[in-house]
This record gives structure tokens, sequence and C-alpha cells, in this order.
């Protein structure tokens, strides 16, 4: 096999895996899951868990030191077949909280404190790059044997090419699939689908290895046990202290890695799938491991003495001439290298957009998150994150020569992360753990576990010299860094487990012990530990003195959320509150849902500042905590019933004063009604009365004659307009309307109605902003009526806009079987008071002399989209006017009858 | 917060899904103890892995299965399911 | 020469108001806005204000209660025109002092002989 052939079949299953993306992403933004949904994927996405370092790294481990690789194994096995109680919790908190990574929840759990995020953001950072650096290097080692392996040789300096262009497809990758959407909840379908697909090519791949090596070259299952037992090496023994602290280790990794975290608790949409998971990932861990022993013992016995035992996987079925099998095998390293990479990177790039890029960029310019586009921000602050992370990674692998053995790698990083262990499982399960004792563990934990191992990994001499080893820090004797406090008979990997968790869990217990949470705190500390009992306390408390204007809470979640994600949540929540319109009244579950809302975009931290900017800072006091805390759980219970009976009590109240409002506004509006008609018809007949009078008189002037003959046949029309509309509204009213319904395309239908409504003002020039491409859309319904909607709906808006540079923009959006028309302009708008009354017949705002209709346009709108099973709405807090056509993709005539 | 009068005993279907859940849970501590047995064993000299590898494959197996038929049972947690954990 | 002030916003029907009364013998000047008719009223002090009852800005009513506010114009002449011609506007204007009330449409010979009355000729 060709060198060349290797990278063309590479350059294939990269496209083919954009190509799985891709369909993905379009097939669930139009809302059809179907099996992506399941748990075979959830639990193929968390094999994220087996990367290249187990790959081609757990034979070489194998090689080195025997069975002690299966404590990777072993340790998430215990975890997943037992505990996964455990992960289920983490997951309802993520779901409740919207939690965007493990420094978020950490964060979150802590009074929304950003310090903790950074330190946990710092800590997955400075863990995971040489993890990432590993993987690079593992994807350059495998196309170097391939190289070597063949005829053309590969000059050693590609070597660094290799990995320049890997990163940077990866970073394409990630950016293109990874930063779509912000929200936590709004989930990577594409890049899980990807991995899952990975996770059976590297399975797959390597059990054919396996079966080949077993029964092409070690004669059967029998015959290779029989090879094992008989290979007797010393190093092989298992050592008891790493035996438990290994399965210890990665039992805490496969909970606190942020890429496990990620795909396990960010990308779940199914909390039920941990049940299939709960067996399903240990039986996964299995397979992948069923075969790395007789690989590496076969490796061992034939291949020559100086072959780098961690690419065996490949080197094996190439000396034994199986150039394909080495193939499927190196895409399968691949596959396990590029998945790591990707789910690390939208991880790690997540923590550092949301907890260090987002919170500097407010410091600095504190008047953004009142102005300006911050979606816009904050993707871009994610995806400069991205590149960052992989530079990083690269940044090492260069600087590191890829050389050290990719085991000890993958365990420092592991070490490094399961730091975070003692305040993730005390913030879930200990209601007493406080900021302090988190901020006091995670730092201890983190300086001890890179002085026992992270800095010592790069060798004597090279951060630390070889005088510390021996001596000490500071010539101190207990401060050696493989012997703390004189406990030189560990192994370097247990004793600095072992000392920096035990330290970190210290201060972490004593510092909780000794300091007093505030308010936000222990409030967010009762919704971790009760994740599973109802949410009444958190919803209660929280955002209560302070106010803000709901427009400008919705103006600031529109720039975080984008436009119609933060509509249609205030729509609903305003519902909920059994209101109509897009405002809903801000009550502190309100204040609660929307920043959690807002925590699934930016992290919890941050959404807190931001709500806090504009309700002010005071949200909870220890008082209002004493005054719950004092009832008793009875009393709590029953005044929580209470509040739900007044809470339903003052809903309905409302909804019947608003009926009732609306009846007396009625019949005040039937009075005024038929006035208005009395008024609009005896105005234009004054004119013809007043002029026919005159003309009968005679002797004018023949231009007068015409001049007040023609006045006389404008005002007859304008009589004849009079009653077309009334004639039309009744009839829309009654429902007699007749539809003609037929195929239209929706952009001819907004030309025509351009086309037309540019008579109105003709003088004004507009400038109409549109997207032609989402206007192609086919609707079955009645044209001509829909066109008469958006006419009126243009015409006012040329009447209205008193902008000097007028601008009408037409958005044009598909949402289920319904389009969505937005008509937004730059004028004033309309004021609060009058948006309910715009839609009654002449319920004209300004003067008659310019609108020059009766007030009837609205009116007849709302009637028309009734009849066409749409609506017509004004939705507040945009920049300018802005009318909302709804209208069903097809029109049934027989949804027309009832 | 514990929510006032959990009743103090159950009906069948509810005991036995505690039951059921309880032994997921010392489920971890028996694989545990199995998995560490091998440490104990004699370390002669001379003789490979090949029996401990049977014997940790053989007990990963078995947590495997064991979790497989205790898993759809413990699918859907009901709100009362899980006011231990509290 | 006599001058009656028009305040009306209806273009057409102050076209044919101006002409039916200039026809008849007086200097009309129009208006067609409240607030810039109330200083026309005090600028060019008018014998008769014809004031319609709906305009944009200030209301005919609003209008007539100043006229009335003010001793310099409280006994000028006002003749209020309507479209509405709902008896609880006429009544409204008669409360606020109106001199006398018409309602739209007229007979032009009606609001001729309702002027010459209003202006003492």
């Amino acid at each position: 096999m060709s060198f060349n052939a290797l990278v063309l079949t590479c350059l294939a299953y990269v496209a083919f895996l954009f190509l799985v993306a891709f369909v993905v992403e379009r097939r669930a933004s139009r809302g059809q899951m179907g099996f992506l949904r399941s748990p075979l994927v959830y639990t193929l996405s968390l094999s994220i868990y087996c990367t290249a370092w187990t790959f081609y790294g757990a034979v070489g481990y194998a090689a080195r030191s025997g069975l002690e690789f299966l404590t990777i194994y072993l340790g998430p096995t215990l975890i997943f077949v037992g505990w996964w109680w455990v992960l289920r919790k983490l997951v309802r908190i993520g779901r409740q909280q919207r939690v965007t990574s493990i420094a978020d929840l950490i964060s979150s759990r802590y009074g929304k404190s950003n310090l903790l995020g950074v330190l946990v953001t710092v800590i997955a950072v400075v863990a995971a790059t040489p993890y990432i650096a590993l993987q690079l290097q593992s994807v350059t080692l495998s196309f170097g044997v391939f190289a070597s392996a063949t005829p053309e040789s590969w000059a050693l300096p590609n070597r660094d090419a290799t990995a320049v262009w890997v990163a940077a497809g990866l970073a394409l990758f990630t950016i293109l699939f990874g930063t779509r959407n912000l929200d936590a909840k709004e989930q990577h379908h594409g890049i899980v689908m990807a991995i899952a697909v990975e996770a059976v090519v590297k399975l797959v791949a390597l059990l054919a290895v396996g079966i080949f090596v077993v029964w092409g070259l070690g004669g059967g299952p029998v015959a290779m046990i029989e090879r094992i037992e008989t290979y007797a090496d010393p190093n092989w023994v298992i050592q008891p202290g790493r035996w438990v602290g290994l399965i210890f280790l990665s039992a805490a990794a496969v909970i606190s890695l942020p890429r496990m975290f990620q795909v396990m608790v960010v990308e779940n949409v199914d909390e039920g799938h941990l049940a299939r998971a709960s067996w399903a990932f240990p039986l996964y861990l299995f397979l992948m491991s069923l075969f790395i022993l007789p690989i590496a013992v076969i490796g061992l016995e034939r291949m020559p003495a100086d072959t780098n035992p961690d690419m065996l996987v490949l080197t094996l079925p190439l000396a034994e001439g199986q150039g394909g099998l080495a193939m499927l095998a190196f895409l399968g390293g691949f596959s396990s290298a590029t998945s790591m990479v990707i789910v690390e990177t939208i991880a790690l790039a997540t923590m550092l957009s949301n907890h260090i890029l987002m919170p500097a960029w407010l410091w600095l310019r504190p008047k953004a998150a009142l102005s300006g586009d911050l979606r816009g921000g904050i993707l871009l602050a994610r995806r400069l994150s991205i590149m960052g992370v992989l530079a990083l990674g690269l940044a090492y692998f260069r600087l590191s020569g890829g050389s050290a053995a990719l085991a000890a790698i993958g365990l420092i990083a592991f070490a490094g992360m399961a730091q975070v262990l003692p305040a993730l499982l005390g913030g879930i399960f200990w209601r007493g753990g406080t900021q302090a004792g988190a901020l006091m563990g995670l730092s201890i934990g983190f300086v001890v576990w890179a002085f026992t191992l992270f800095l010592p990994s790069f060798g004597a001499g090279a951060v630390m010299s070889a005088q510390v080893f021996e001596q000490g820090l500071f010539g101190l004797g207990w401060l050696r860094p493989q012997a703390l406090f004189g406990t030189s008979g560990m192994d370097p990997l247990t004793h600095s487990i072992f000392w920096s968790l035990a330290l970190n869990t210290a201060a972490y217990a004593v510092g909780s012990l000794m300091s007093f949470p505030d308010p936000v705190e222990r409030i967010q500390g009762a919704a971790f530990v009760n994740a599973f009992d109802d949410e009444v306390q958190a919803e209660r408390l929280g955002w209560t003195h302070g106010q803000a204007e709901p427009e400008a809470l919705m103006n600031m979640a529109q720039r975080i959320l984008g436009d119609e994600a933060a509509i249609s949540f205030f729509e609903a929540e305003a519902g909920g509150q059994g209101k109509a319109g897009f405002l809903p009244d801000l009550t502190p579950a309100f204040l609660a849902g929307l920043e959690r809302r807002l925590a699934g975009s930016v992290g919890a931290a941050t959404a807190h500042a931001m709500i806090s900017q504009l309700f002010g800072r005071a949200t909870v006091t220890v008082e209002d905590l004493l005054a719950v805390a004092n009832e008793t759980a009875q009393i709590m219970e029953y005044s929580a019933r209470l509040e739900e009976q007044q809470g339903e009590l003052s809903r309905t109240a409302r909804q019947l004063r608003e009926v009732n409002e609306k009846l007396t506004q009625l019949s005040v509006q039937k009075d005024a009604f038929l006035s208005q008609i009395s008024h609009e018809l005896r105005t234009p007949m004054t004119s013809i009365r007043a002029f026919s009078e005159i003309l009968t008189e005679g002797d004018l002037p023949a231009a007068m004659v015409a001049n007040y003959g023609r006045i006389i046949h404008d005002e007859a029309k304008r009589l004849t307009r009079l009653l077309d509309d009334l004639l039309d509204l009744s009839v829309l009213e009654n429902g007699t309307v007749q539809l003609n319904l037929e195929l239209a395309n929706l952009g001819d239908l907004i030309d025509r109605s351009l086309a037309a409504a540019s008579q109105t003002r003709p003088e004004r020039a507009f400038d109409i902003q549109r997207d032609y491409t989402k206007e192609e859309i086919f609707l079955r319904t009645d044209p001509d009526r829909l066109v008469q909607v958006f006419i009126n709906l243009i015409s006012n808006s040329r009447k209205y806009c008193d902008a000097a540079d007028p601008v009408l923009r037409i958005a044009v959006r598909q949402k289920g079987g319904r389009v969505v028309v937005d008509f937004l302009d730059n004028g004033l708008g309309i004021a609060k008071e009058s948006q309910g009354l715009i839609f009654e017949k002449f319920a004209r705002l300004t003067d008659q002399s310019r609108a020059g209709g009766a007030g009837l346009g609205l009116a007849i709108c709302r009637e028309v989209m009734a009849n066409l099973g749409g609506t017509v709405t004004y939705v507040p807090g945009q920049r300018g006017a802005a009318f909302r056509v709804t209208v069903p993709l097809r029109l049934e005539k027989t949804a027309l009858a009832g | 917060m514990r929510r006032p009068r959990a009743p103090l005993f159950l009906a069948r279907a509810v005991y036995r899904k505690r039951r059921l859940r309880d032994a997921a849970r010392l489920l971890p501590l028996l694989g545990f103890f199995l998995l560490v047995l091998p440490l104990l064993w004699d370390a002669a000299p001379g003789r490979g892995a090949g029996q401990t590898v049977v014997y940790i494959f053989g007990v990963w197996a078995g947590l495997i299965g064991l979790a497989a038929y205790l898993a759809p049972g413990l699918a859907r947690p009901d709100a009362d399911d899980q006011a231990e954990d509290s | 020469m006599r001058h009656v002030l028009l305040i009306e916003d209806e273009a057409n029907i102050a076209e044919a108001l101006r002409f039916i009364l200039s026809r008849d013998g007086w200097q009309v000047s129009v208006m067609s806005e409240g607030e810039a008719a109330l200083a026309a009223v005090a600028a060019s002090r008018p014998d008769l204000v014809i004031l319609d009852l709906m305009l944009p800005g200030l209301s005919g009513l609003e209008i007539l209660q100043s006229l009335r506010a003010d001793p310099a114009t409280a006994a000028l002449p006002v003749l209020m025109l309507t479209a509405k011609g709902q008896g609880r506007d006429r009544d409204a204007a008669e409360r606020a002092g109106v001199s006398a009330f018409m309602t739209k449409p007229f007979d032009n010979s009606e609001i001729r002989a309702k002027v010459r009355d209003l202006l003492g000729a």
C-alpha cells in the first residue's frame, strides 16, 4: 500500500465525517431526530473516553506493565454499573441549571462565583493541553509508521507539517459544527453523531486486529492464554498500590474529565439513556480491552526488540503483510484521536469563552453588556478559544518533541482533572460545602498535583532543578516532590494522587466548615443537593428586591439568545402567567428562569452578573433565607400551597379583569363605531353636497368647474372605498368569505405587495431589506388576501415611519408547518398603551389627514389572517414598529369549515 | 428538604424497586472486592498473567450482566424514589 | 370687510366653505391645525370663527374652551361644525359656550344664513 493511498483514504474518511455531521445537523434542524436521540448513540458518544491513548497506548502500556492497563477501564466500569445515579443527578442538575461545562457547574453551585469558574478552567486547560498534544502525536506517529514501511521514504520534517494540518482540520470541523449555536440545550447533534460513527470504527478496527492476532497468529483463544501464562516478565507483577490507586483515579476521571462531562451531561437528551449506558458503556470498554494483551504478547514475541510498543497495533499487521488491516487500524487510531480532540476542544473553548474571555470583555467594556450584538461577540470568543486550545496543544507537541510514553501523559491529565472531584461531589451531596472551601481545596489540590506530578514529568532539571528533586523545595527535606512529608516508599503517581486528593479534600472540608456561605450560595446549594425534589424553594427566592423594565430585559435576552428564541421565551412565560402578549410580569420565578436560560449560553456567573446590572445588585438577603428557614416544614408546605392557590386566583382574576376591560372597551367601541361611521360617511358627503350645489348655481370659470368636479369624484370614490371596507370586514367577521386557495411563491407575493404599496407616500425612499433565499417558500393559501395584508402593513410603515433614512426589513422564517413574516421598520414604533388597540376598528392613532383611510386597515388584516388560519400581531420591544404575520404553510379547505 | 409525612411502609412494588436500587448501589463494592482479590494471590516467580486475565474478564462480564439485569427496573426514577438522595 | 377664520382639517370641505363665504363677501382665512389656529385668532382677531369638532392636535372643543377662557375672545362668535352628529357632542359644545352648532353635511344657503346671522349683517 502506498503512502499516497493512505493519505487519500484518510481524506475520504474525513470528508465522510463532515458529511455525516452535516446531514445530521440538517435533519436535527428540521426536527427529524429519530435515532439521533437513541441510547445507542449516547453510549457510543461516551466512548470518547477511549482516546488514541487507549487505541495505541494501551498495547504499549500492556507491553510495559502487564495487566495494569485494565485499571483504566475497570474504574469507569464500577461507576457505571452501580453508581450511575450520581451521573443521573449531574445530568438532572445540568438540565435544571442549563450547565455549559464542568467549570460552569462548580461556579454555579458555589454562588455563581466566576473566580471558581476561572480556576477550574485553568486546571482543565493545563491538564488537557498535553493530552491534546498526545493525540496529535499519535496521529503523526501513525503516519510515520506507514511512511517508513513504504518504499517512498517520508522525511521526518514532515512530522510537524502533519501535526499542523491535522490541527487545522480539527479546528475547522470543531468551529463548523461546534459553534452553530450557543445554548447548552441546543446540542451539537452533528458532532455527537460523527463521534458515534468514529466509536464504531475504532471498536471494529481494534476487534479486527485482535481477531487476526488471536486466531491468525496466536492459534486460538486457549493457546493464547497459554502464551500469556508462560510470558513471564518481572514488570508484569501487579503492584497493589498502583492497582487500587489507578482504579480509583480512572473512576474519578470518568466523572470529571471535561470531554466526558460534555458528552455525558451537556449533550444528554434524555436522562433515561444513562440506564442503558450503565451496562452498554462497560461492555464497550470490555470489548476494547479484550485483545490488548494478546496483541502486546504476540507483538513482543514477533517484532524486533527496538519496536515502539505504542505502535504495535499498526506495525504488527504491517509486518505480517496485512495492508488492509493496518489501514483499518490506522483509521481506528485516527478516529480515537480526532473525536477526543474535537470534544475536548469544545468543552475547553466553552469554559474559556464563558469564564475568561466574556467576563474580561464585559469588565473592560461594561457598556457592551447593554448594547451591541453580544451573540456575535460570544460566538467569536468561542471560535477564538477553539483555535487557542488547539494552538496550545500544537505548541506543546512541538516543544515536547513528542517523546514521552503515551500512557504517562494520560495519567497525569487524569490526576489533574480529578482535583475537581471533591468540590463536585461535595457540591451535589453536601449542603455545607462553601465557595471558600471549594476555592481552597481546588487551589491546594492543583498546586500539589503540579508540584508532585505535572512539573516533575518534564524531567529533573527541565522545570524543577535536580536539587529540588533530591533535597526538597527551599532545601526542606519534607518538601521533596516525590516524597512529600517523607513518604518516599510510594510510586510517584500513587504518591501524587494520594497527597493531592487528600490535601484537596481536607482543605475543602475545613474551608467549608469554617466559612459562612452567602445567600446565593445557599440557594444554589439547596437547589443542587435537592435536585430531585420539587423546585419550590429556589423559585420563591432570588430576584425580589429591584426593578427593571421588561423591555430592557427582552432587549438583553435578544442579544444573547437571538431574536426568535428570546421572543418565544418571553411569550411563553407571559402565557404561563395568564397574560397575553410578549411581556411577562417580572416575578422572581420568571427572572430565575430567564437567568437560567441565559446561563445556558454564557454560563451562570455571567448571566447572574448581567441580570443584576439591569435589575439591581440586591437579589436575596440573609433575612429572606432565615424567614424561610424559621418556618416549619408543614407551614412551608401549607404556605406554598396557599401561594399556589393565590397565584392561581390572581391569574384568574387577571384574566377576568382583562376580559372585563375588553368587554367595556368593546361596548365603548360599539358606540364609537357608529359615531365613527357617521363621521366617515358625512365627511365626504359634505364636500360632495357643497360642491354639487356650487356647480348647479352655474357662472363659474371652466377651470373651477373641472376642479370642483374632480373633488366630487374623489370624495365619491372615498365613500365607495369606505363602504367596500365595511362590507369586506363584515364578510370576514362572519366567516362567509370565499377563499381562492392556490400555490404561491412567498417572494413573489412580497414583490407584488411592495410594488402596490409604493404608491403610498411615493416621495419617501425606503430602504427595503430582504433575504431572497429565505423567501423561496411555496405557500398554499389565498394569495390575494395575503397580499392585501402585506400591502396594508407596508403602507402603514410608509405612512408612519418618520426616520430620516427609513428602513423596512422583511424577515421570513419557517417554523414547523408555519411561515413567519416580520415587517420591521426603524421608526418610533407604537406606544405601549396603544399596542392593544391598533387592531380594533377605527383605532387610528394619529390624525386622519395623513392616514387617508378610515382606520379599518389593521382590523381587516386581523380578520383576513384569522380566515387564512394565521395571525398578525404587534411585537413590542423592537427598535421600531414590528408586525409579525404567521401563516400556515398549507391551508386546507376543511380547516376553514370549523 | 425532606418532604413531610413520608410513608413509613411501602407497597410491594415500591419496596421491590427500592431493594433493586440497593442492589445496584452495592454492585461497585462487590466489583471492587472481586477485582482487588488477585492482589492477594501468590505471585509465584515464572508464572504469567494468563489465569488472572481470565478471572478479571470473567468478573467484568459478570458485572456487565448484572448491570444489564438491574438497569431496566431503574430506568425511570419517580420523585419518591430519589427522596433518600437528599 | 369682516373677517372669518375657518378651522377645518378636511381640505375639500375647507375649500367649499371658503368659496361659498367669500362669494358672500366675507374675507375668509383657513387653518387646518388647532395650535396654530389659536395663535392665528390672537394675531388676526377675526370677527367669526368656524370650528370643526375633530381636528388634529387640539380638538375643536378644546379650542373653544381656551377661546372662552381668554377675556379678549370670550365674546367672539363661534360656529361649530361636526360630522358626528350625536347629541352628546352638541351638548358638550353648548356647555362650552358655542354660539351656533351645525351638522355636516349642510345646505350652502343654511351656512350662509347662519354666518350672516352671527355677524349681525
